[in-house]
């Protein structure tokens, strides 16, 4: 059975609540800055992200730009950045969904010289890499834990810098290099380093269900999968377009978003109480709350919005005590009853 | 209970079953892990399962020590030397296509490896970026993965082990016993024409799904890999819709190998397998008829009993040694930097891009691969340039270097806490510090570090910060003052905190706590024997929890019942030594810590 296999449906997943949520939401403000799945095998972690490429609304980008540039945008990469706005011909393609698999070398991740056309042709040009590829979409690394060290510091700095600089080979081009960065892994198998866990915006920790029914159901959906991909697939494309027409709404409403100063107040005091280091969680929470309060249609930002996203948001962040082995969704959840009851 | 004189033609019956049913449709079921040492039995099973399959299926042998290029695919160096331009070599996983992967020594794979092997098996799709080369293909293909790993050792990696459905254990099989191979070719080719209208009956799901529940079978992948097993199982057994029998032979061979539970306890002890048809019993038919009335709660009760029967006596047991093997070796609670990663020392794993330096290692083939692509264009720059030199055969730039990486087993912190309350505080505390004097020692040999930590009073101090400098050890042990109350919980929980910087800073700490285990003040520095008790097991069990390798030399005049209970909540070795002098306490910390870097290398 070779050729085309569509994804398993985003719609049809049961049973991951937490991670759907935090997808959608990195899917209404890529700003949000990523989001780290950690989770057992089996529970679904790789299936949530591989389906949300057929759920992204497609976006506009310049017609023959690398890097899919928005002409719209301010940050274009160099090429479009010289052409006259007149000259920016646009056109719409669907997100990318770049994955980064483990053992990738460096200048597949960087992009380096085209070698064809430099031996053919003697031009100097670019073959882009994963970065570029990946530029305002996603960037999926599966295993994360296990990425090799020069890879993830090479992708700390982009990622920090939103901007890929590539210096080989007499080549010397800068590009910007904008992304959600997504990973998954088992902890059980290594942990991350701290500096990687603190460029992802989000983290959700997924456990297998367990009631019964829910397992149950999942068992079958992934049966009839595997039976009739396609059908399947088919099937479910209705939800897939409802929960992307959803998005599309979230979108709109974002950007008139209100945010009243006592849940800005409220975020802060979440924060302070945890003792969360820099100001990077409480970025990270406010966005979050605005994007959660968006995806349920509100104009308004409400407490319970920042209380759904104080764990995805500041559980990675809390500083780690070897005396205190209280898991941090506990601490979180016990900063929130102070905060709520003060 | 199976007797054990049956154990070993039961393993090799259920062996035969698995052969036949991975032979149906081997890509829907991943494939199996081989536990057996290498030896005739497992040939028979190799030669049986290829005899079973179809004769145009591909197998490819997968060595454990195969390169990256080798395995999924990358630049072929001679090629590419040879053209001038850059040359793609397939990997064997897409050689493989729709055929069957035997991999060797599977549980020395490289932990990055298996996770990469293992994804491909999951998408059926291959991406490869390296080497300038961007290779994508579908592939599916299943797998046999040969483990010959002890008990007390860790296996395949767990990443990969997911992914294969079945677990055959072929060292209880004599040679006699695996003269019948049960199933034939002819069998199997029908039921693979079966398989695809085969169905799975609703109930048998629900009831697989409870089973893997009750079994604390996390992973949702294991229940949809029993469901496809019951219908491999009816299929070749001629049915068009799973059986009872079908969801039990899911049970025992998908679920009850990955049990981390036992389920609750019945109200009845072990003694009820005779009011129950054994589950391996081949014979159908008799209540073939009841079959339509059984209601799902039935089935489920039925189906758990059949794990029961089948889970092995000392599944728990088992699974310890196994979690104490996996950390041990730096997995399971592997911490970044417990194996350290080296420039110059240990065994190798892969190379990175660098500058060359004193003392680092040039990885050539590496280097000649990232270079080789480049040879005409560089040859043509330089002719360009009218350089004067004379051309050099291959043409070598500073950024194609690529060094060597090596791992090393992690250096160790010795973290000796002492208990200095009573009487004989001195005595102890004297010998304790010959014994890190004497551990010292040896450290210049070892490389390996100490750390000393003193509990008396309400409070245990950190006499000796983690140090390889006997000078220092020295000088800061001279001035110790002895008596007072024991703080026990304290001074456990100051081990451990240690511990966790230590680790933070890439070796693995081991903790020695000489004590005879009676705590008299607690945390919050009550002098309250009970309460104090309560937090010093407390604090063992969060050594337990973190995962930190302890040794409790117990200094009591003879073998204490608190001491052992505190080792035991600590898991640690529990190690009498009524007269702790400095040499034997140096020699038992110098055992229990060089079984580690033993254990490492294994990896």
């Amino acid at each position: 059975m070779s050729g085309f296999r569509p994804p398993f449906p985003f719609s049809a997943i049961v049973g991951q609540e937490q991670v759907i949520r935090c997808l959608l939401a990195t899917a209404v403000d890529p700003l949000i800055g990523g989001l780290l799945i950690f989770g057992n095998r089996g529970t679904g972690k790789s299936t949530a992200v591989r389906a949300l490429s057929r759920l992204l609304p497609p976006m506009k980008v310049v017609a023959d730009c690398a890097y899919h540039c928005d002409p719209d945008g301010t940050s274009l990469c160099e090429a479009c950045r010289r052409r006259k706005p007149e000259e920016l011909k646009s056109t719409t393609s669907s997100v990318p969904v770049v994955d980064l698999p483990l053992g990738a070398s460096e200048d597949r991740v960087v992009g380096a010289l085209d070698l064809e056309s430099a031996l053919t042709r003697g031009e100097k040009v670019l073959e882009t890499g994963l970065l570029a590829k990946a530029n305002r979409g996603y960037l999926y690394i599966d295993e994360v834990n296990l990425l090799e060290d020069h890879i993830v510091d090479l992708l700390l700095d982009v990622a920090a810098s939103g901007e890929n600089v590539i210096e080989r080979e007499g080549l010397s081009v800068r590009h910007p290099a904008r992304f959600v960065l997504i990973g998954s892994g088992n902890p059980e198998e290594g942990e991350l380093r701290p500096q990687l866990l603190d460029r992802f915006g989000l983290s959700v920790d997924v456990t297998t269900p367990n009631d019964l029914a829910v397992r149950v159901e999942i068992v079958k959906r992934r049966e009839a999968y595997e039976r009739d991909a396609a059908g399947f697939s088919t099937e479910w494309h209705g939800k897939d377009m409802a929960l992307r027409r959803k998005v599309q709404r979230a979108r709109k409403i974002l950007a008139d978003m209100e945010t009243p100063d006592g849940i800005l107040e409220l975020v802060s005091k979440l924060c302070m109480t945890l003792g969360t280091d820099g100001l990077r969680g409480e970025l990270t929470l406010a966005r979050t709350a605005r994007a959660f309060a968006a995806l349920d249609g509100k104009k308004v930002v409400a407490a319970r919005h920042v209380l759904e996203a104080a764990i995805p948001s500041l559980r990675h962040r809390l500083r780690r005590d070897p005396l205190d082995d209280t898991g941090s969704d506990v601490r979180i959840e016990r900063a929130i009853e102070e905060v709520m009851a003060a | 209970m199976i007797q054990p004189a049956d154990a070993g033609q039961a393993a090799w019956q259920d062996a035969c079953l698995v052969a036949a049913m991975l032979a149906v449709a081997p890509k829907a079921c991943g494939g199996v892990v081989i536990k057996a040492q290498a030896g005739p039995v497992r040939d028979r099973w190799l030669a049986l399962f290829k005899s079973l399959c179809p004769p145009q299926m591909a197998f490819r042998r997968l060595p454990v020590n195969a390169a990256p290029q080798r395995v999924f695919g990358g630049l072929d160096l001679t090629a590419t030397l040879n053209a001038g331009y850059p040359v793609a070599q397939r990997g064997l996983l897409s050689e493989v296509e729709g055929g069957v992967v035997i991999a060797a020594m599977a549980e020395r794979m490289e932990p990055a490896m298996a996770a990469q092997i293992a994804g491909i098996m999951d998408s059926g799709q291959m991406i490869v970026e390296r080497d300038g080369l961007q290779l994508k293909a579908n592939t599916r293909f299943s797998m046999i993965a040969l483990d010959e790993a002890r008990d007390d050792e860790p296996g395949i990696p767990v990443s990969l082990r997911e992914q294969l459905a079945f677990d055959v254990r072929l060292d209880e099989v004599s040679a006699a016993q695996s003269q019948s191979g049960f199933y034939g070719a002819a069998q199997v080719e029908a039921a693979r024409e079966r398989f695809v209208r085969t169905r799975l009956e609703e109930q048998a799901l629900t009831g697989l799904c409870e089973v893997a529940m009750v079994l604390g079978v996390g992973s949702l992948r294991a229940s949809i890999m029993a469901a496809t097993v019951a219908r491999l199982h009816a299929a070749l057994h001629g049915r068009a819709e799973t059986e009872r029998e079908d969801a039990e032979a899911a049970v025992r061979l998908v679920l009850v190998p990955r049990a981390t539970q036992l389920p609750e306890a019945p109200p009845e002890p072990d003694q009820q397998p005779q009011d129950q048809p054994p589950p391996r019993d081949q014979s159908e038919g008799s209540d073939q008829s009841e079959q339509e009335q059984l209601t799902p709660e039935q089935l489920s009760d039925i189906l758990v009993e059949a794990a029961k029967a089948a889970l092995p006596a000392d599944l728990l047991a088992r699974q310890e040694a196994a979690r104490q093997a996996a950390a041990a070796a730096g997995m399971g609670g592997s911490r970044a930097g417990v194996r350290a990663r080296s420039a110059t020392r240990g065994r190798p794993v892969g190379s990175r891009a660098g500058e060359l330096r004193p003392g680092s290692k040039l990885d050539i083939v590496e280097t000649l691969r990232v270079a080789a692509p480049w040879q005409a264009l560089r040859r043509r720059q330089r002719e360009a340039e009218g350089s004067t030199k004379p051309s050099a055969a291959i043409e070598i730039r500073k950024q194609d270097f690529r060094l060597k990486r090596f791992q090393q087993p992690a250096e160790s912190t010795a973290i000796f806490i002492v208990d200095a309350s009573g009487s004989s505080a001195l005595n102890r505390l004297a010998e304790a510090k010959g014994a890190v004097e004497l551990l010292l020692a040896e450290c210049y040999v070892r490389r390996d570090q100490v750390a000393l930590i003193a509990f008396r009073d309400d409070k245990a101090d950190l006499l000796l910060p983690p140090t390889r400098s006997l000078v220092r050890a020295k000088g800061s042990l001279t001035a110790l003052a002895g008596g007072g109350g024991t703080p026990l919980a304290n001074a456990i929980d100051a081990g451990l905190v240690l511990s966790e910087t230590e680790r933070r800073r890439g070796r693995t700490p081991v903790m020695v706590l000489l004590t005879d285990g009676q705590a008299n003040v607690a945390r919050d520095g009550k002098r309250e024997r009970a309460a104090a008790r309560e937090d010093a097991v407390d604090a063992a069990r969060r050594v337990r929890r973190a995962r930190v390798r302890s040794l409790l030399l117990d200094i009591s005049p003879r073998p204490s019942r608190p001491a052992a209970l505190l080792a035991e909540e600590m898991g640690a070795t529990h190690v009498p030594l009524p007269y702790a002098d400095a040499k034997a306490v140096s020699s038992v910390v110098r055992a229990h810590v060089e079984a580690a870097p033993a254990l490492q290398a294994a990896v």
